[in-house]
């Protein structure tokens, strides 16, 4: 279970997609003091614009506890139009229409209860395009 | 740097083993491996485990093994590096030795998964938490998401897919150690239980309870301890991304790849050159992958060669002989371990049934992760 601070800190990245980009092209949605790719530093911050592409995906069907109230569920790693990458879950979409190459949406959502006296987590999902 | 040796090795059984306490198997294994070398002391401890605090509400690992293996007073670290963290405490006492450290090192590793109160959750921390796990990905649902890459670009068939479990169920026949000593069909695994597109539970190492250990000593004495010391002939380990989704191939694993160039330069030997290898097969498509990424196939070509049978007795290269983590068991931190002591039985020729005519040289591959981490030994008989 997160206490409140780990999963306030995280806000900026998963409800405005608040990411970083590096003088290298690299881009981060986690923060990151250096870029992994060519180690500069120097970046400027971003907003995805929540618009992307499914580079693969899964239809998870024995999740963690945690998820087991939308199991099956399908999730995705995504490359969006500015070329970050990230992994979602895929909600609003028929499975059979989630395919390599469709294009998404990321959405504001709930993710997960912790518990009957835990935190309420959000984040982004991704919706297929019609 | 001193060339170093295995002189001993323990193994207990793989499984559900409901009667045994996390400390219980370890010490049985390590035992085990002090009888097989006749000694009754060491020098230094390195025990690899991934989660005792997840697992078992248990850190301070070393420490606990220290003391219920009778060697209070040694100094003694875990080693930590998720599904590898076996060969990483490996890799630990092999350089304390060669550095002169030390001359007698037991290197242990165990999970005892069975007490989990969510194991794919303990799993998914291997992961990144905040960016992979938190959106609900589970570890079959990374090495799914390759999968799906793989089968689309190379036109894998999902039939060719399920080869690979088949083969390393048919090697664990033979294997007294393993969880799972039986043969699988095709049908089996096709219609067996979904995980995450496309696998089902047979594309996907089990969860086990298990410990392995080995003795590791200086090769100038290694005589002492064993009429057939297997010398650790090369090393190599390497990082790679800790999220899936920045590999910049889904369908390689580059840690793999660096690992083992490592490993092949410091043995002064190259993928030909190897007769047969333990790999980390955590779940179908990754016995693949890390085929590719050893050396022994052509990228995209892997697959089908292994459902062709060049990656069993009397193809290319014998990948997993003993069953591998499918079939033997997947004790999280004793993989790693458990692994070399594959390797040390058949080249010591005491593998029984399944042993590999005229083993010489031997190579074992560990990973960590989606690829976080990877760890390669090259053993040699002497």
């Amino acid at each position: 279970m997160a206490n409140s601070q780990r999963y306030t800190r995280e806000i900026p990245h998963r409800f405005r997609l608040e990411a970083q980009k590096f003088d290298d092209g690299f881009i981060s949605l986690p923060n990151r003091y250096i870029s992994p790719i060519s180690g500069t530093r120097n970046f400027e911050k971003i907003n995805l614009s929540g618009k992307g592409t499914i580079l693969s995906f899964t239809i998870v069907h024995t999740p963690s506890d945690q998820f087991k109230l939308v199991n099956p569920y399908a999730v995705a790693i995504i490359e969006t139009e500015e070329g970050a990458r990230l992994t979602a879950m895929i909600t609003d979409t028929a499975f059979e229409d989630i395919k390599i190459g469709a294009k998404v949406e990321l959405i504001f959502r709930k993710m997960m209860q912790e518990g009957l006296s835990g935190i309420i987590n959000y984040g982004y999902k991704a919706i297929v395009c019609k | 740097m001193r060339e170093v040796a295995i002189v001993g090795i323990g193994l207990t059984k793989f499984g559900e083993l409901w009667d045994q306490n996390v400390r219980d198997i370890f010490a049985e294994a390590a035992l085990k491996a002090m009888e097989d070398a006749k000694i009754n002391k060491i020098d230094s401890l390195y025990v690899g485990a991934m989660s005792g605090g997840l697992y078992n509400y248990q850190e301070h690992l070393a420490s606990v093994m220290a003391d219920y293996i009778g060697q209070v007073g040694v100094p003694a670290a875990r080693v930590e590096s998720a599904c590898s963290s076996g060969s990483q405490a490996v890799r630990m006492g092999y350089y304390e030795i060669a550095s002169g450290a030390s001359d007698i090192v037991l290197v242990g590793g165990v999970e005892k998964m069975w007490d989990a109160d969510d194991g794919t959750f303990v799993l998914a921390t291997a992961a990144d938490q905040e960016y992979e796990a938190y959106n609900g990905v589970t570890f079959p649902g990374l090495y799914a998401m390759m999968a799906q890459v793989y089968m689309q670009r190379y036109g894998l068939t999902r039939e060719e897919l399920a080869a690979v479990p088949i083969k390393n169920h048919k090697h664990a026949v033979h294997n007294p150690y393993a969880q799972y000593p039986f043969e699988i069909t095709l049908k089996d695994v096709l219609k067996a239980t979904k995980v995450a597109d496309p696998f089902g539970l047979l594309d996907c190492s089990p969860i086990t309870d298990g410990a392995a250990a080995i003795i590791l000593a200086p090769l100038e004495i290694a005589h002492k301890f064993t009429d057939k010391p297997i010398k650790i002939k090369g090393v190599g380990a390497a990082t790679g991304p800790i999220a899936l989704h920045d590999h910049k191939d889904l369908t390689r694993i580059d840690a793999v790849r660096l690992s083992a160039e490592r490993a092949y330069k410091a043995a002064g030997v190259t993928p030909k050159d190897i007769q047969f290898a333990e790999v980390h097969d955590c779940f179908s498509i990754a016995e693949i992958i890390v085929a590719e990424e050893l050396g022994f196939f052509e990228y995209g070509t892997a697959g089908k060669a292994i459902a062709n049978g060049e990656a069993t007795y009397g193809g290319k290269v014998v990948i997993n002989p003993s069953g591998g983590l499918k079939a033997k068991g997947h004790p999280v931190g004793a993989t790693g371990v458990a692994q070399l002591i594959e390797a040390t039985l058949q080249l010591q020729g005491r593998a029984g049934k399944r042993q590999i005519e005229g083993a010489r040289l031997g190579l074992t591959q560990n990973m960590g992760g989606s690829g976080g981490s990877s760890v390669v030994h090259i053993l040699e008989a002497l």
